[in-house]
């Protein structure tokens, strides 16, 4: 393709992805680098049903002063990112100071609000990952060796959790875990404790959130998969099996090398998805145990009344960067295959 | 007594006061303008807004309103453009100072001198000497007790304090009765937060040094409220930091609590016939919020509903807004829906609903604080808490977190620097 035809040819993707994609970022990180004005306060006198009280208002006058001489607030460079909601340098310094064993320090870091929400976001992202990936690949192989008769219908139920809006299938589970729930009033049973709650424990909501996020997110590669096992060429697996090949080593050593860049493909996808985990964390009520970045990022926003703009671009722009590293082997991987097969 | 008491008995008397509105033809201001009102969605709400509607939908051009949970989380923005969405927008404590924070309501002097001559005083949210808001209800939490079971289990008295609700929700559990005999909207997040808030009151907790927004939590009251919010979760069920109203409503109306401190806006729902059986209507019983001490402060903030106008909508708008919403006050709307709110209008008649708020008012509750910064030390409170009330720390150290939290994020705001 000539430069010029190529220029034009990739030139509307191009600009879209300037607009909604680079634009939004660049947005994002500026504002990130500052914070709001401060407040003109000013003790004030409220009266109201309960009485009167001595209260503090803001000076608006004064705070708009401060306003218009610089729209987008006081310029605080990276000082957001290395703050106690975010990396907290200074507090991880004096928890290594002051603390004497590593299980010590590691208490202290992983009570720190980022931190915090790291831990859970990686361990989520890490389990979730592979087993979607391995089970999506043994229901596709399942089904694909179904009576054609069967095939349509079980590929039917087996999409259905993708269907279901997370927000909603996460509450029917919810409801579903509680104790006087059906799943919740089983394990109750089975264990014979009535006090016995999927809510109530860090280490069970963990559980609960992860094998949600994998019924969740196992159609996407279970279809992928799937629709990459139309393309096995059968004459080679007519080869494998005429050499002695076992159903078991011609899927290892034939379907799945077949597979790989769709392997690739789908780590990807996951990856990203798992690592912005936010919905069923609000549905399941389990911020008492379980926090993702995503979650930091939306109580920024929503819960303080004024919206703490700087910080929620500070979590933004580290779970973008959390991404790309998470992404980094794949897409390397992913260049060197590409590599190979040019030259 | 002090101030507030007196605040409280100067609401009662008006409460109580026999003067008639003037003549009850609506005046609503001029003619042929948008009223556009936001406002939370429940029942108390929807009455005075239909009211409103009533009286003044006819002369404005357009009359229109949006009812929803979300209100708090859309105001700011939606008053921010020149002309705002809405000319109105119904606000309860906290959520007037986050539209005063920014600057988006306007004050109602003049139009109060106008259209707001049956308005009692102290329904005038006055901020020095400037009417941000008119309040027309009230609430707050308080005790929800199953008479019938606390009998069984030999107390006779509704609890008053922390220690007596403690231990009567230990005598229940020995009794054998329940397990979990307490409620309260622990969910992680606002209802923590709010839940700690109480307590730390009831202590005789200052949230800041006075006059600035240097945090106070990490005190002596601090501590012993958390103290206290542990031993009452004891006897809440295990899940209690999933539950929020709708959850502890739910649970108090199927029977499986004998003691909640939950809202007062939730009083006629439970009382009602609808959602629970005879057995627990007929023996739930609401009193004043538990203090620490025999007549101590009740554990509770008192919040007021009332109306602003935007200031970024035209004077005959405003004008048009606030002379429908001030025509909605009126005793008639009142005995109309006596049961849905605590009425601070006239026409009032406390029932067994309403029993609950009125003697935490009079116990002496402090407001919810109307302080600009408050909203993230509530958040603070909200996020950080759980640690301490799962075990996982100390105290202390939940309430150093709650202050470091609460401390960067007011840098970053600029309420502390």
């Amino acid at each position: 393709m000539k430069h010029r035809t190529f220029v034009w040819f990739i030139l509307p993707s191009l600009a879209a992805m300037t607009l909604f994609i680079a634009l939004p970022i660049v947005s994002v990180f500026i504002q990130s680098l500052f914070v709001g004005h401060e407040q003109v306060l000013v003790v004030s006198k409220s009266c109201g049903p309960f009485g009167c009280q001595e209260s503090t208002a803001i000076d608006l006058e004064a705070t708009e002063k401060l306003r218009e001489e610089a729209p987008l607030g006081r310029f605080n460079g990276l000082g957001t990112y290395i703050n106690r909601s975010h990396l907290a340098f200074a507090e991880i310094g004096v928890a290594w100071a002051e603390t004497e064993t590593f299980s010590e320090f590691w208490k202290v870091v992983g009570d720190l609000p980022f931190y915090r929400a790291l831990a859970f976001t990686l361990v989520y992202t890490a389990i979730v990952t592979p087993v979607v990936i391995l089970l999506g690949l043994a229901i596709a192989l399942g089904v694909n060796a179904l009576p054609k008769l069967l095939k349509g219908p079980s590929i039917f139920v087996s999409l259905l959790p993708f269907l279901v809006t997370p927000l909603v299938g996460s509450l029917i589970l919810f409801w579903m875990v509680d104790g006087d729930g059906v799943i919740g009033a089983t394990i109750q049973l089975i264990f014979n404790d009535p006090n016995l709650s999927l809510k109530a424990s860090a280490a069970l909501t963990w559980t609960m959130l992860i094998v949600y996020g994998i019924w969740h997110t196992l159609p996407f590669s279970f279809i992928t998969f799937y629709a990459g096992l139309q393309t096995v060429p059968d004459d080679i697996l007519e080869a494998a099996k005429v050499d002695g090949a076992s159903k078991w080593e011609r899927t290892l050593h034939v379907v799945v090398p077949h597979l790989m860049p769709l392997v690739s493909f789908v780590t990807l996808m996951l990856l990203m998805d798992n690592f912005r985990v936010f919905e069923p964390i609000v549905s399941f009520s389990a911020e008492a145990h379980a926090r993702s970045l995503s979650w930091i990022i939306y109580n920024d926003l929503r819960e303080s009344g004024n919206p703490l703009y700087g910080s929620a671009g500070a979590t933004s722009m580290l779970t973008i960067i959390g991404v790309v590293i998470l992404l980094a082997p794949v897409l390397i991987r992913t260049w060197r295959d590409f590599n190979r097969k040019a030259h | 007594m002090n101030i507030r008491h007196l605040g409280w008995a100067g609401a009662i008397s008006v409460l109580m006061a026999t003067t008639a509105y003037a003549d009850g033809h609506a005046t609503c201001g001029p003619e042929g303008q948008s009223i556009r009102i936001l406002a939370s969605d429940f029942p108390a709400i929807h009455a005075v807004v239909d009211a409103a509607e009533a009286a003044c939908a006819s002369s404005a051009a357009e009359f229109t309103r949006n009812h929803t949970t979300e209100a708090r989380q859309i105001m700011n923005a939606a008053l921010t453009p020149d002309p705002a969405e809405y000319t109105s927008v119904i606000v309860a404590n906290s959520t007037l100072t986050q539209l005063m924070n920014d600057g988006l309501v306007r004050p109602l002097n003049d139009l109060v001198d106008k259209y707001g001559q049956n308005i009692p005083d102290n329904l005038k949210i006055d901020i020095d000497g400037n009417v941000m808001a008119i309040a027309f209800m009230a609430n707050s939490q308080h005790l929800f007790s199953r008479t019938d079971i606390l009998e069984q289990a030999g107390v006779s008295d509704v609890p008053a304090t922390y220690d007596e609700m403690i231990a009567a929700a230990k005598a229940i559990r020995e009794a054998g009765i329940m397990e979990y005999p307490i409620v309260m909207n622990m969910k992680t997040g606002w209802n923590v937060g709010e839940s700690f808030n109480l307590v730390f009151l009831a202590h005789g907790g200052q949230f800041f040094k006075p006059g600035t927004a240097e945090p106070m939590v990490n005190s002596e009251a601090g501590v012993a409220a958390l103290n206290t919010l542990k031993a009452l979760v004891e006897y809440a069920h295990p899940d209690h930091l999933t539950q929020a109203s709708n959850e502890t409503q739910a649970l108090w109306e199927a029977g499986e609590a004998a003691l909640g401190i939950m809202w007062g806006s939730r009083g006629a729902a439970v009382l009602d016939d609808e959602g629970s059986t005879e057995e627990v209507t007929s023996n739930t019983v609401l009193s004043a919020a538990p203090s620490v001490e025999p007549g101590g402060v009740p554990g509770a903030t008192l919040w007021w509903d009332g109306f602003t106008i935007s200031t970024n909508v035209s004077d005959a708008e405003a004008e048009a807004t606030f002379a429908a919403l001030a025509s909605a006050l009126t005793p008639e709307m009142v005995a109309a829906n006596n049961d849905d709110a605590v009425w601070l209008l006239e026409g009032f008649k406390p029932g067994a609903a309403a029993a609950g708020v009125s003697a935490t008012a009079q116990g002496g509750a402090a407001p919810y604080p109307m302080l600009p910064q408050i909203g993230l030390l509530h958040n603070a409170l909200g996020a950080e808490l759980s640690d301490f009330l799962q075990g996982n720390e100390s105290a202390e150290k939940a309430l150093a977190d709650v202050e470091a939290a609460y401390v960067t994020a007011a840098k970053e705001a600029g309420f502390l620097q």
